[in-house]
């Protein structure tokens, strides 16, 4: 596939290396690695390997604490479920307004059932208010659940911080750090963070993998039951292919870490800066000095944001958009209303995240395009005239 | 990505009638900020005759919003104003070739914004009574507002109700959460409460076709769309009814082309609408249908 890739919050390709360690996991050693023969005892070591690999990512304490799952979004389900029904006398979570719908749309489900969700708002940089979230904390908060880092904005949580008020409270703390992971050093072993997820495909593993940590000693209550896989808190045989796979990549964003850091940033700053220099009446949203180093969400205002990605593609460039169109529902973005930014920048915001794989010639091909796209979209937009926004403000009937 | 029509596409890259119209005389500005589209339609019409014309637009909207602009404005210019107000949401659809059912807003949008147009042209003031909510049934294009509002006029408290009234959810069937919800939140209003298993309201059941009224039914809606087929060259055939889904064979030029695909869809959207329920139209080689029938 020729063309430039710059949605790799969306997803990742799998590294060769990684496709490499996973092969002979299909023919050769394709055993359960639950079976009394050495077909199966091969696999269970690779998995007891992957295990430990990843453990080293996230600088767990012991290779137990990692629960091989199928994505993200089961172990957000498994978390949360779990801390609900190992404490049932509680009663209450704390969320925000950005996470992602796997846990947003599984807060709302559980709304119905009776649970109180409390969902902690963000600034317009898209900033949690901790004074706000001490005051929320209770003996009835059962589970806080939240993100690392956003994945629209790339703007990280005090979830170190946030886990420790939690744990002095009695509560369970979770966070879904599918774009954190991999891109932030991590040392759980020296947090109170009881439950964190993964997700394998967001760093550079293959999709349909995932991992739940839950620190020792937190109290669990499986979602899939009827087989004694992990430990029995997920049962299903094991997907022993991709979980080498993440064994391998989790071992590759280790040794990545700090090109993550500096040259990946350094392409982002780059990149934003170009766009920033040459598109009038556009901006970054998020906090931006404070968020994943590959990461850039800009608003472009006026026009929006499924035109300018369709566009984009026929340039062969990959990016994603708050937009509402994008989406199939009616609302731009959750996250970028939640910041109250307005639905005229809301509606044209563009997501460009990089990965270790993005170049400098690929970075100032997209300076190079991204304004000419914005321009002739804004020559169509009935908001704009000349230069700028058109002066007798446009104020359609709205439907 | 949504799958867009190659005409919507084309549209979209290269949008006809944009920007503004020097000497319009009737604008029309209308959108919808939350859903993301807003349009400025601008028509610059004959007074003696009535003809429009010229028309251009502003857009500020997805591809597909786009597109229905430019299309809509081909569509209209030569026309009157009473023949223009003729054309359809639906029409501004099937003049890209189909839109999918997340975006059929946007030719909504389109046919709303002709309507305020020719209301400013005329001196009058058009207010706009179109309330679209989140899209509920993905088969049908039904909005939460269009089921919401049918529950509360009929008094209804059943899925299959709702199906009967509006069509949501009479399709693969994935939404009947959705529309329970819709349910639960409308009958607390009325002060009653979902119960699931609730039979449906006898009067609104549809009276049941037998097979040779639905045979004719399908007959009908493919001859409507022989004419367009046959002026391409091609035909299309029916060849089997087996339950829910619909063989047809494809023949003369139709057969195999990259627009095969494309037609039988739409084709498919039709039926569906005049049967008013979900089927299946699968193209097959005429021979090789009639044996595999002779073998049960």
């Amino acid at each position: 596939m020729e063309g430039i890739y710059f949605d790799n919050n969306a997803t990742t390709r799998v590294d060769e290396k990684v496709v490499e360690a996973m092969l002979p996991y299909f023919t050769e050693q394709f055993g359960n690695p639950s079976s009394m023969h050495s077909f199966g005892n091969k696999v269970g070591l690779a998995i007891k390997k992957a295990r430990m690999q990843v453990q080293e990512l996230l600088g767990a304490e012991h290779d137990s604490e990692i629960i091989f799952t199928s994505c993200g979004t089961e172990s957000d389900s498994t978390a949360i479920l779990s801390a609900l029904k190992a404490q049932p006398e509680r009663k209450e979570i704390i969320t925000t307004t950005v996470e992602h719908p796997a846990v947003l749309t599984l807060c709302a489900w559980l709304e119905k059932d009776g649970y109180k969700v409390h969902y902690l708002p963000v600034d317009n940089k898209g900033r949690l208010d901790l004074e706000e979230y001490k005051k929320l904390l209770s003996d009835q908060t059962a589970v806080v659940s939240v993100m690392w880092a956003n994945n629209e904005t790339g703007t990280f949580f005090p979830v170190v911080e946030m886990a420790e008020l939690a744990n002095a409270a009695g509560a369970m703390f979770h966070t879904d750090a599918v774009q954190a992971v991999g891109k932030v050093p991590l040392n759980l072993k020296d947090t109170k963070i009881d439950m964190l997820s993964v997700s394998g495909h967001k760093l550079h593993a293959p999709k349909g993998v995932g991992v739940l940590y839950l620190k020792r000693g937190v109290r669990f209550r499986p979602l899939l039951r009827g087989g004694h896989q992990e430990r029995g808190r997920r049962a299903g045989t094991e997907n022993t292919t991709s979980i080498v796979g993440l064994g391998k990549a989790a071992e590759m964003a280790m040794e990545a870490m700090a090109f993550e850091n500096t040259e990946v940033k350094r392409l982002r700053d780059k990149l934003e800066a170009g766009i920033l220099a040459k598109v009038p009446r556009s901006f970054v949203t998020g906090d931006p000095d404070n968020r994943l180093p590959n990461t850039c969400n800009i608003a472009f205002e006026f026009i929006e944001g499924e035109a300018i990605l369709l566009l984009l593609n026929k340039f062969g460039i990959a990016a994603s958009s708050g937009s509402a169109c994008t989406s199939g529902s009616l609302e731009p973005s959750h996250v970028m209303r939640a910041m109250g930014i307005p639905y005229t920048a809301a509606h044209g915001t563009v997501r460009f995240s990089l990965s270790r794989y993005s170049t400098e010639a690929e970075v100032d091909r997209v300076i190079a395009v991204v304004p000419e796209i914005i321009a002739q979209l804004r020559k169509l937009s009935p908001y704009w005239e000349g230069d700028g926004p058109k002066e007798e403000a446009f104020a359609p009937v709205y439907a | 990505m949504w799958d867009y029509s190659e005409k919507v596409k084309e549209h979209f890259f290269q949008p006809r009638n944009a920007g503004v119209l020097e000497g319009a005389n009737g604008v029309g500005d209308v959108g919808s900020i939350s859903c993301g589209d807003a349009l400025r339609l601008m028509l610059k019409v004959e007074p003696e005759t009535d003809i429009i014309l010229d028309a251009h637009f502003q857009t500020f909207g997805c591809g597909s919003a786009i597109a229905s602009s430019s299309a809509l404005t081909e569509m209209i210019k030569g026309k009157t104003l009473d023949e223009a107000l003729k054309v359809s949401n639906q029409d501004i659809a099937d003049y890209l070739d189909g839109l999918p059912p997340e975006k059929m807003h946007c030719s909504v949008m389109g046919r709303e914004a002709l309507q305020a147009a020719v209301a400013n042209y005329r001196g009058e003031v058009w207010s706009d009574d179109h309330e679209e909510g989140a899209l509920i049934c993905k088969c049908f294009a039904i909005d939460a507002v269009m089921i919401e509002d049918t529950i509360r006029a009929n008094n209804l408290s059943s899925v299959q109700d709702v199906t009967n009234y509006t069509k949501a959810g009479g399709g693969c069937s994935s939404c009947h959460e959705g529309i329970e919800e819709i349910l639960v939140k409308v009958m607390a209003e009325r002060g009653d409460s979902f119960k699931p298993g609730t039979p449906a309201k006898e009067e609104a059941k549809p009276a049941g076709m037998t097979n040779l009224q639905r045979i004719k039914k399908i007959e009908a809606v493919l001859e409507s769309v022989r004419p367009q087929l046959r002026r391409d060259g091609g035909d299309i055939e029916l060849l089997d009814v087996d339950g829910k889904t619909i063989y047809v064979s494809m023949t003369g030029a139709c057969a195999g082309c990259q627009m095969e695909a494309l037609t039988l869809q739409g084709i498919q959207q039709k039926l569906m609408e005049e049967l008013k329920e979900f089927i299946k139209i699968v193209p097959t080689k005429a021979g090789a249908l009639s044996r595999a029938s002779c073998n049960p």
